[in-house]
Parts: structure tokens; sequence; C-alpha cells
């Protein structure tokens, strides 16, 4: 953080040397091979895919998993690193390596039967396939356990019809994990490849949010899976949200990164930008938003460091993540508004960053769980009573 | 192919720079370090020719005190197979003859077949050292190199001269050759580079710095006042003094 981000608590000192690199390593990338195109790919709402393979090739697709299972095995907090750089550049970018690392690669590393592992597990790290997951449905957002898709088993294979509704990635996915409730309402995991027969997507257009960034419908009817295509180790609602746990953590350490390239640019608008003949940011109401951002920022960064190394000890709950993911979005959703507010007229067009940041931050903040669930699950912990169902 | 990579630690294009109450040097605590930009050219180049001939070895070569290891693991992460770090106290030498005279102490018992270097480094900028310890090992030099080529006991180097010219030099091996930035697209050091670096060999030697022939005085920043002159007189005469200060003072001709 010391060479390229504000960090006014001396937090880099306690990252170790590999994770400095790491982080620098991925800032060099997004900075040489991403920010050139963002704005391009902003406008046409597409995705820079012939970065992928990029990305993979760097390790920065599931890179907190180990080696063998396509990933590189460094700290979640190097892992953190990397996602805080890539949102620093756009959400988009942040968006599909956290939906291949965290929602894909994760539930078949933790979950998934050692063939599906060997099968899919290299080509994900590398960058060669691309998955999505799908969750919500059009009419189960915030309460996806009331998910109407099903899986019917069938002698060896099981039937699967529904749809899902909001995936990233889905149209551009050769494999999609996708939750469906069997018969008894139990909630199980499937791999579904591209082109299986009743198997579909359509993509979302319109979005005026993420927009760099695929986002699809897909559709099941009568879409038929063997048996091995189900993910073996896991039953039930806690399967899926385990796969968010890990994801929200990303987003955490993602929205701490747009924050800082919010904040630096109105820094830097600020010093250079003079009216009544001195720089704004020599006036009081400028000093006091430039003071609130960088308080919260340090905040959120003290925050996702000790969240991180909780992670890698072993003792993060998820209860912890909501925290972060819930604050952390309010915060760059605050400092990416004061951001673009410094920066007047200049401030509304893709010349600046804040707001296509500030624009992407809507989906995050209501991605992965809103603010107002993780409000509700951090109410849950503190009272012991549940405000939902 | 045995190539040794000359790589130097300098304050990042973007660092704060004060300089310490003495002003003869930088206040070291508040710089940002970097790895020399010319020197990142040079490790691509070597790594690319260790990649073409599928054998060889590339070993970095960094001189300075402590906190050099972190270009040195960079290089490391990037690909090179091994270190040597010439490691002085916090007054290393600034004299490209002096500096060039502890890197042939260090690796004339190598044999190298080439040596790469930047171009210049960063900081202080003399463009000597590639040079001089071509000179002091005994082998053929070569400066501004845009691209290289490997021949039979031989290299071919394409040189950057004025004016957009280029100039083709056949040499033979062993060769110390400094490189041009920009002449390859230097890689990222990837994840699995970055954890494997801390593994590989690191030699550190620690040698007496011998006596400099020259040494900073003070470092000051460039005056940049501006200083208007108004030119009064006829068109005519306007237009001559306006020449004369195109030619003489502005260069153009
Ligand atoms: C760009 C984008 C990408 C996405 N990618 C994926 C993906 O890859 N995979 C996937 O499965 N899903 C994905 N989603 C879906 C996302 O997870 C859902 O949008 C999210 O869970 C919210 O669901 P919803 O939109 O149906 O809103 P709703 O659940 O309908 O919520 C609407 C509003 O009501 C509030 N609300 C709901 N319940 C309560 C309550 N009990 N108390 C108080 N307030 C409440 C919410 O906070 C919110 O403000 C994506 C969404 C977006 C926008």
């Amino acid at each position: 953080m010391k060479n390229i981000g504000p960090d006014y608590y001396n937090i880099s000192d306690e990252l170790a040397e590999e994770e400095l690199l790491i982080q620098q390593t991925a800032n060099e990338f997004v900075q040489n091979e991403f920010l050139p195109i963002i704005n391009e790919h902003y406008e046409a709402g597409t995705f820079p895919k012939e970065l992928i393979p990029k990305l993979g090739d760097l390790g920065f697709l599931g890179s907190a998993l180990p080696v063998e299972s396509g990933g590189a095995g460094v700290t979640n907090v190097a892992y953190g690193l990397i996602l805080h750089e890539l949102e620093r550049g756009d959400s988009g970018l942040r968006s599909f390596a956290s939906v291949q690392g965290s929602l894909v690669m994760y539930p078949i590393y933790a979950y998934g039967s050692s063939e599906q592992k060997q099968k899919w597990l290299p080509g994900l790290g590398k960058g060669e396939l691309i998955g999505c997951f799908g969750l919500t449905e059009s009419n189960f957002g915030s309460n996806a356990g009331g998910m109407v898709t099903t899986a019917k088993k069938e002698g060896d294979n099981w039937i699967i019809n529904g749809s899902k509704m909001w995936i990233t990635n889905g149209s551009i996915a050769d494999i999609a994990i996708v939750w469906a409730k069997d018969e008894g309402g139990i909630v199980r995991g499937f791999i579904l490849e591209k082109g299986m027969d009743g198997f579909s997507s359509n993509d979302i257009h319109g979005k005026i949010s993420l927009r760099s960034s695929i986002t699809s419908e897909l559709s099941m009817v009568n879409v038929r899976v063997p048996d091995s295509s189900r993910l073996q180790g896991i039953e039930g609602i806690k399967g899926p949200l385990s796969c968010l746990t890990q994801a929200r953590y990303g987003i955490a350490w993602g929205m701490t990164g747009c924050a800082t390239d919010c904040y630096l640019s109105a820094l830097n608008y600020s010093k250079e930008r003079k009216q009544f003949s001195k720089p704004i940011a020599g006036f009081q109401l400028t000093q006091a938003k430039l003071a609130e951002m960088l308080t919260k920022i340090t905040n959120a960064q003290l925050m996702v460091m000790k969240l991180g190394r909780m992670k890698d000890a072993g003792t993060m709950t998820f209860h912890q993540v909501s925290m972060a993911k819930r604050n952390n979005c309010a915060m760059a959703r605050d400092v990416a508004r004061t951001s673009r507010e410094i920066l007047g007229a200049n401030g509304i067009t893709l010349d600046y960053s804040p707001i296509r940041h500030m624009a992407n931050i809507e989906s995050v903040f209501t991605y992965e769980g809103t603010h107002d669930m993780h409000t509700l699950i951090l109410g849950e912990d503190i009272t012991g009573i549940p405000a939902f169902d | 192919m045995k190539i040794a990579v000359l790589v130097k630690q300098v304050p990042g294009s973007e660092s704060p720079l004060p300089l310490v109450s003495s002003q003869d040097w930088l206040d070291e605590s508040q710089v940002a370090y970097i790895m020399n930009e010319s020197d990142n050219y040079g490790l691509e180049e070597a790594l690319q020719i260790r990649e073409k001939n599928n054998d060889g070895e590339v070993v970095v070569v960094s001189l300075g005190p402590d906190r050099t290891q972190k270009v040195i693991r960079e290089a490391l992460a990037k690909g090179a197979d091994r270190a040597i770090h010439i490691q002085t106290n916090e007054n290393y030498p600034t004299d490209p003859l002096a500096a060039a005279s502890l890197f042939a102490d260090a690796l004339k018992g190598e044999d190298f077949d080439i040596i790469f270097s930047g171009l210049q480094s960063d900081d202080l900028g003399y463009g000597q050292t590639g040079v001089i310890l071509g000179e002091l090992l005994g082998m053929s030099t070569a400066t501004l190199a845009m691209a290289t080529e490997i021949l039979d006991n031989k290299i071919k180097v394409k040189r950057e001269l004025e004016a957009g010219y280029f100039q083709w030099v056949t040499m033979s091996l062993p060769a110390s050759i400094s490189v041009q930035s920009g002449c390859n697209t230097p890689r990222y050091p990837s994840l699995k580079g970055i954890m494997g670096a801390k593994k590989k060999e690191l030699n550190v030697v620690t040698p007496s710095v011998g006596d400099q022939n020259q040494s900073i005085k003070k470092i000051y920043a460039p005056n940049t006042a501006k200083e208007t002159v108004m030119i009064k007189g006829s068109v005519d005469q306007v237009v001559e003094k306006l020449v004369t200060i195109f030619r003489n003072e502005i260069k153009i001709t």
C-alpha cells in the first residue's frame, strides 16, 4: 500500500515482502493492461476477455487455494491485495476474479470429488475455462433459500429445471455451479457445462452499473446431468452461503481499492483545480471531505487487514465477513460520491474514474447480500434473535 | 549460455526525494525504491535468451545496502536462477569505476558469456558501469542495445544511434552489453515466481569499498525561476534578435 495508495497507518509495514511484491505486480498489471482499455469496454458494455488467460498466468484466479487445486498458495491477505488492485481498476475485473476464484473454484475445491477437481480446477486456475455461479432467481434474491429451481433424481441422473437471474459471466462461462432443490427440498450444487441440452443463457442489457462485466440469465429446461456432476461434499443452503463468505471477503478488499482510486483522483484534482484564485484543496469544506474520506479508507484497510490475518489463521467467522462487506461497501459508496462531487462537472465524465466506480458500487452494495441483509445477519449475531426467517 | 544481469535499486519516479541536512544525499528513509527501468529490460533480454536456447543460467547481481534485496527478489520472482548481492553499508560507491570494480571482483571467477546492464541508472545516470565492467573483465562491450541475437560464439547487437538511426554490430563473446529501455516487453512476476523466489540461491558478498575517484558534494533542485525578456525595436530588429536566441540559446538549427 505504501508506494501505491494512501497508507496513513503504515499498514504495509505488516505485509510480508512477497505480499508487497504481489500487490505491486497486480497494480502494474492493471495500470498497463487494463486501465488503457477500461473506458472503451465500459461504454460498450463488454468485458476484456483477452485478459483472462493473463490473469490465470499471473496466478490471480483463486490465488489463495493450494497450487495443486489451481491456485497459487498465497496468503489470504495477498489474495485480498490482488482484488484490491483489480477493483482499483474496475469492479468488472474484480467481479470476474471473485466469481472464478471464490464462487466456482472454491466450491469445487471444497466440495467436489477428486475427478471434478482434476477435471476443472487446473483449467479454471489458468483462465482457460470460465465459470459462473447460479444462485439468485428473479423472485428469490435476498431470500435465496426460497429458490424454485428443481433437481429431480432419475436413476443415476438428475433432471434440472428452472432459471437463474443476474449471473455474472453467465453467457461466457464454460461451466456453471447451479444450486437447485431436490424433491425433499434440500439445496444441492451441480456443475453444468455449456452446450448441455436444455441449458442456455441470455445477457441482461441496459445495465448502468458494472457495465464492464457480463451479467446473464441462465435457463434450464430438463437439463440431464449424471450424479457425478453433483457437488458430493455438501448439501443444504450452507453450501452456497459458504461460497458467498469467500467472495464477500474479497469484496471487502476490493471496495478499499476502488475507494482509494476515487480518493486519489479527488485529491489530485483538488490540488490542481483553482477557483477563487486558489486550489480548491485549500478550502476548509474540501479539506473536511478529504479528511473524512481518508479516515474511512484507513478504517476499511485496518478491517480487511485484520480480517485477512484471521482468515489465514483459520479463526475468521462469517459474521465478521458480513461486517467488513457491509462497512466497506458503504464506505466506498460514500467515498466515490464525495470524490465525484469534488471533481465538479469533470466528475460526471468517464475521463475520471469516480463516476464509474460510483455506478459499479451500486451492484456491489447489492450483490453478495445487500447492505440490509448484512445488517440483519449482524443483528442476529448481536441479539440472538433473527429478524428474518 | 551463462548470463549475468546487473540490477540496481533506485528511487521511484513518484517517490518523494527529501535531502539529508548535509545536502549530499537523499534521506533514504523516506524514499520509495524500485528496480531501475532499463535493468528490467536487461533482465527480460537475458530471460528470453535462456528460454530460446532452452538452456543456461541467468544470475542477477546487485550492489547496495540491505534494502537492495527487494529488487533482487523481484528479479528472482521474474525468473532469474540465482542472485549475488554485493552488500555495502549505506555509503555505497557512487563512482562508476569503484562500482564496476566491485562487480568485476564478484564476477571474475564465474566466466559469464554475457553481462547485461541497463543503459544508465535512473538516479545517477552515468551510463558507464556496464562498459567499465566489460573492460575490467576483458569482454567486448556495446551500449544502447535495442535487440540482440546470439550467433556461434558471437553476439549481434542492434544499437540505437542518434536521429532514428540504428547500427548492427557483431562482437565476440564474452560481452558486456547495456540495454535501452523499450527493447522488449518485460514480464510481470507470476505468483508462482514470487512464492518460489525465496527458495532460490542468494549469495551475499561483503567486499571492502576502496577509494573513490569522485564524490558528491552537493545535491540541489534546479532553479526553475522563469525570466521574461521583452524584445523591443522594429520588426526587423525583433526578428533578428529572435533568430539569435533560437540559434544560440534554444539551439534550433
Ligand atoms: C451486477 C450483478 C451481478 C450479480 N451476480 C450474481 C451471480 O453471479 N450469481 C448470483 O447468484 N447472483 C448474482 N447477483 C444477484 C444478487 O446477489 C442479488 O441481486 C442480491 O442478492 C439481492 O437480491 P434482489 O436483487 O432480488 O433484491 P431483493 O432481495 O428483492 O431486495 C430488494 C431490497 O429489499 C431489501 N430487503 C430484502 N429483504 C429484506 C429484509 N428481510 N429486511 C430488510 N430489507 C430487505 C434489500 O436489502 C434490498 O434493498 C448479481 C447482481 C448484480 C446486480
